[in-house]
């Protein structure tokens, strides 16, 4: 499957685009296949301050609960609202309407994978 | 990863070419999902769906004295069953709590037909086999690897399982079964199930069930049937408030507790756990396993704590969005004074109390 090379991808499966200082993050195609139909997205409030690779939401699916980890660290701007009446839209469109966050990320990403290492990354975990 | 040894049912190949996701479930290689839970799970409320259930167990109790050994060992009456009835029933500990929950078919005098989860199978038969030790006349058999069970589920499952077997399907009414053939291979046709839908559970020989499954497919296409996983199969019994061994009910939970006291028969002269279940009955329960609705946001999950104001008062067993009702529901036990609908309770989500509501259950009840 092809990710879009337009973003940065973590081992735990989320992505991260960054732009003028902004970073709008996500869980990518495989996050949302193996999670199944999502009902309920759980991410902080605006003004939040999260750490890099701390805890930045729940994503609950009909099967499970799992956790978002914070590809960057940052002040949380804005989660997205349509989420709640339409959690679903992290299964159809993972990498656009999807997106869980905004975050005024706090310095250069690092230690992230670019699409074609993520893709191989993938590959391997899932053998 | 490990080198395990699960153990795959006869439907394995076919799970694989349908592209399944595989899970270790039970000690054995199950599907989880096909396309999607909340697919699989409208499925079956609006049409029909088809699950691979090979995993149970089965357990024949054969001789002179098999009722009196199923009386033994089970809380309901089985001396009320005839040839081609089915009852749900308790297998009992001592302490009136529950080894397994299963189905208990009669199918002569003679010979009982029990249906247990296959987490509990070899626990199950061991224990059976350690009670019978008491019996004359009495041999318990573990015939789990001699059959394939196929659950057919859904207002459409009749019409669909109509078309592979010359049984009068009309003629089995709920809880009942018949010795019959589908696709001309002999199975056991029982009209049971886990989904709160009308439907049926058939046993065959393993040999014969991927020509059956893939036929039942093909008949049920008009219909829309779809496989239907693990994922789903919880879904559904979670809506029909439907008990889950190791969640809502298990060793040290009760029947009169588990708000299953329809199937304890305290008038039967003894059985396992009898004396137990008198005296918690004339002494009150404590406690009870409730339905509850979440007032607040976030989805109640097995073994989160249940609060009342600054005391957790319990835990809850079952919880997830629910497909068909469109919100969090949650099932736990509560103090009994908190067990009546419309008491208040929080439920602690990641170290938060969010509201909920006890209800009514069963959650979910088909239209008939």
């Amino acid at each position: 499957m092809a990710q879009p090379t337009d973003r940065l991808y973590t081992k735990t499966h989320e992505w991260v685009q960054i732009r003028g200082g902004e970073a709008t993050v996500g869980i990518t195609q495989y996050a949302q296949e193996q999670l199944g139909d999502v009902v309920f997205v759980e991410v902080p409030a605006p003004g939040k301050q999260v750490a890099k690779g701390g805890v930045l939401g729940n994503i609950e699916s009909v099967k499970a609960v799992s956790e978002v980890f914070a590809p960057v660290g940052g002040e949380v701007l804005a989660a997205n609202g349509e989420l709640d009446g339409h959690p679903e839209l992290v299964n159809q469109d993972p990498y656009g309407k999807g997106w869980l966050v905004r975050l005024k990320a706090a310095g250069a990403p690092e230690g992230l994978m670019d699409a074609a290492a993520y893709e191989k990354f993938v590959a391997e975990e899932s053998h | 990863m490990a080198e395990t040894t699960l153990k795959r049912t006869p439907l394995y190949e076919c799970h694989v070419e349908a592209k399944a996701r595989l899970v270790p479930f039970a000690g054995f290689e199950m599907p989880v999902q096909y396309l999607g839970v909340i697919d699989e799970h409208r499925a079956v409320r609006t049409s029909v769906g088809l699950f691979d259930v090979s995993h149970m167990g089965e357990v024949e109790v054969v001789g002179r004295r098999a009722l009196d050994f199923v009386q033994h060992v089970t809380c309901n009456d089985a001396s009320k069953l005839t040839p081609g009835r089915a009852q749900y029933s308790g297998l009992m500990t001592p302490r009136g709590t529950f080894v397994d929950d299963l189905l208990v078919h009669k199918i002569s005098d003679d010979r009982y037909f029990l249906v247990v989860n296959a987490s509990n199978t070899d626990k199950d038969y061991a224990y059976m086999c350690a009670q019978a030790a008491g019996f004359d006349g009495v041999d318990v058999h573990n015939r789990s690897d001699d059959y394939a069970q196929i659950a057919i589920q859904g207002p459409r499952a009749l019409e669909v399982l109509r078309k592979l077997t010359p049984a009068n399907l009309t003629e089995i009414k709920y809880y009942r079964f018949v010795d019959g053939t589908v696709d001309g291979a002999p199975a056991i046709i029982a009209r049971t199930g886990y989904t709160g839908e009308d439907g049926f559970e058939v046993y065959v020989a393993p040999a014969d069930a991927p020509r059956i499954w893939r036929k039942l497919l093909d008949a049920g296409r008009e219909f829309g049937i779809m496989p239907v996983g693990l994922g789903a199969r919880d879904t559904l019994r979670f809506e029909a408030s439907m008990a889950l061994y190791g969640n809502d009910i298990d060793d040290t939970t009760t029947p009169l507790e588990a708000g299953l006291e329809w199937i304890v028969k305290l008038e039967k002269e003894s059985f396992l756990g009898r004396e137990a279940l008198v005296r918690q009955q004339a002494a009150g329960i404590k406690r009870k396993l409730v339905g509850f609705e979440m007032k607040g946001r976030g989805i109640a999950r097995h073994s989160y704590p249940i609060w009342s104001g600054d005391s957790e008062v319990g835990i809850v067993t079952s919880g997830t969005h629910a497909p068909t009702l469109g919100k969090p529901l949650g099932m736990g036990y509560v103090p009994v004074e908190l067990s009546e609908p419309g008491s208040k309770l929080d439920i602690e989500i990641r170290e938060q109390k969010i509201a909920a509501q006890v209800v009514e259950t069963p959650f979910y009840r088909r239209p008939r």
